[in-house]
């Protein structure tokens, strides 16, 4: 029984090192999942630019004979609970998951990152202000955050954006936070701000360059928890509004077929699962240290 | 050690504070609706303007926020806009279910997940661990309206082992409570499970990259024995960290999971108090989620200052 080898996904330890090396498993560094995963991701990708002229039947349109109708040949999908086809209902309806949650994880690790590298490059009063400030906010669970922010404002396309950007910018910002407290104290930070540079050079050339994979990576992240956090709150009622449809909300309005074991319910949801398994698992075949960040990221 | 959790304490009220402010600011800035909600469409614009007053609404928003502060601090958090009662009448109703849930799926997710974290954590790089590394990956982001639904599909729909969608209500015994809990922790466990058996892997790796494992390594010990023996006790900390914060994460979830499942706890309470715009109700529900997310991490800081030699003789 040979010892615990110390797997590619973590810091080699110093000691240990060279002595599991040679024995270490050539890691596949691009593997099956790897690939599964960008499969999924290019497949959504292309069905949220494309999916309204791959649809056979408009998104209201009424065309099956029956509601909850089985998977058949002329509704590959079945129909929904007003006769609609399933499949044309997803293919519009990825749009809205898609898109709202580009925006937002878009929008949240942008600020994330920029707040993370103000806090840096600013003194202590300020880097310690804005960390207790976004870490008190990561204390209200997203979902409960996002339900108080519908109650207060409504629910309208901006708002969900916005709520969600919110719910993640805390979690984006401390990673951001901790590359950037780190690069700051390298060597060539130091000659930089020794040569005179102002602090928003140093931020922006000289320590965001650095960071760029790593918050990659975690934009990655962020993009699955928004498509979750937006899809758990259509499927409430409490998202994306009708007549626009999201993937969850259509596993909500087909509910009522789940105890016939429609297909129109389990499909959606399946439709979410392989957009957000898909993100997951490029994100983790990606090389070097994206890969720890999954580890201990909370949804 | 005791200035150290004291301490801790206090930055936790600190930060209730604050979510309270911000939950408050984001709920309140249309304080208008409250009176026109209790009085119906037909109300004149006398008859709310009179009741505004009344209820204090038109007073400047920093005294309202004192004034439920106080009342939540008091434990009289107001009177509920949908039906008329005191919004800790309705809570105290819901929250011993929800907490019977937590803690039915707690005591599901804590053994497996632990069971699992620490199992690839003493092969890394086996085909176990990466099995369970992409398998748990996957879990992670699976929505659980997804594992609610192919678990009707087949428990209920299929098999007919369980009833669709119904809660229900309590009888003793062992099999009524299967029969109406199975499900319901089954979808808030698939998550939590996956996220604590990651974060515990994590938490005994870093351990196993520490020198005195090497020691043990070279001493001859076999893996089981440097995970279980030497590098377990060190990793209980952060392990318990991890185990807080992936049940955390049952608070979220319960809001999708006891809406499914029709199920009479404090979360679905949330969800309609949402939908009937019962703002007091409403605050006081987040609240009580921030309370509990607060108290899960706050046990966890004191068991890891209490597990550590270092921290526990400061």
């Amino acid at each position: 029984m040979s010892m615990p080898v110390v797997s590619d996904q973590q810091p080699a330890p110093q000691g240990v090192v060279h002595r599991v090396r040679f024995r270490r498993r050539r890691p596949n560094r691009f593997s099956i999942a790897g690939l599964v995963g960008s499969a999924l991701v290019i497949f959504w990708s292309l069905v949220a630019l494309l999916g309204p002229l791959l649809a056979p039947h408009g998104v209201g349109a009424i065309v099956a004979d029956d509601s909850f109708a089985p998977m058949t040949v002329q509704f590959p999908l079945g129909s929904d609970y007003l006769g609609r086809d399933v499949l044309s209902r997803i293919l519009y309806g990825a749009r809205y998951t898609v898109g709202l949650a580009l925006a937002a994880a878009l929008l949240a690790s942008t600020a994330g990152t920029a707040l993370g590298l103000f806090a840096t490059v600013s003194g202590r009063w300020i880097d310690e202000t804005l960390s207790r400030l976004l870490d008190a906010l990561t204390c209200i669970p997203s979902k409960v955050f996002a339900l108080v922010m519908v109650a207060g404002f409504g629910s309208s396309v901006p708002l969900l954006i916005l709520t969600a950007a919110l719910s993640y910018l805390p979690g984006a910002y401390r990673i951001a936070r901790s590359l950037a407290v780190n690069l700051n104290v390298m060597e060539y930070v130091q000659v930089a701000r020794a040569r005179g540079e102002g602090r928003a050079h140093i931020a922006c050339f000289e320590i965001l360059p650095n960071m760029i994979h790593p918050m990659l990576a975690d934009f990655g992240l962020r993009y699955v928890f928004v498509v979750l956090l937006l899809s758990g709150l259509s499927f409430l009622g409490l998202g994306v509004q009708p007549p626009a449809a999201d993937l969850g909300s259509l596993v909500r309005e087909n509910i009522s077929g789940l105890a016939d074991g429609s297909p129109a319910v389990i499909m959606p949801a399946l439709a979410i699962a392989t957009l957000t398994i898909g993100v997951n698992l490029l994100i983790d075949s990606l090389p070097g240290r994206a890969r720890s960040l999954t580890q201990g990221a909370l949804r | 050690m005791a200035i150290l959790i004291v301490r801790r304490v206090g930055i936790a009220l600190l930060t209730l504070l604050l979510v309270s402010a911000v939950i408050f600011s984001i709920t309140a800035v249309l304080p208008g609706d409250a009176a026109q909600a209790a009085l119906g469409q037909s109300a004149t614009p006398e008859m709310i303007a009179a009741l505004r007053a009344q209820m204090g609404l038109d007073d400047p928003a920093y005294l309202r926020y004192l004034r439920w502060l106080g009342g939540l601090l008091t434990g009289n958090p107001g009177q509920s806009l949908a039906n008329n009662r005191p919004v800790a009448e309705l809570i105290a109703l819901r929250l011993p279910r929800s907490l019977l849930l937590a803690g039915a799926a707690a005591a599901v997710s804590v053994p497996v997940a632990l069971t699992t974290g620490i199992l690839s954590a003493m092969y890394p790089g086996s085909r176990l661990d990466r099995l369970l590394s992409t398998a748990t990956l996957a879990m992670i982001a699976v929505p659980e309206f997804l594992v609610a639904t192919v678990a009707v599909l087949i428990f209920a729909v299929k098999l007919h082992w369980l009833s669709a969608l119904s809660y229900v209500p309590d009888t003793p015994g062992i099999a009524p409570f299967l029969r109406a809990y199975t499900m319901p922790v089954m979808s808030l466990s698939f998550v939590v499970i996956a996220q604590m058996a990651r974060m515990t892997r994590a938490a005994v790796i870093e351990q196993v990259s520490q020198p005195y494992v090497e020691m043990a390594i070279l001493k001859g010990a076999r893996p089981a024995r440097i995970i279980l023996r030497h590098a377990l006790p060190n990793a209980a900390g952060p392990i318990v960290n991890a185990m807080a914060l992936s049940l955390s994460y049952l608070l979220g979830g319960a809001i999708i999971v006891e809406t499914i499942f029709n199920y009479p706890g404090i979360a679905s309470l949330m969800v309609d108090a949402v939908t009937n715009r019962d703002i007091p109700l409403l605050q006081a529900c987040a609240m009580i989620f921030c309370c509990a997310y607060l108290i899960l991490v706050l046990l966890a800081d004191v068991f890891a200052i209490v597990s550590s030699p270092k921290l526990r003789r400061r």
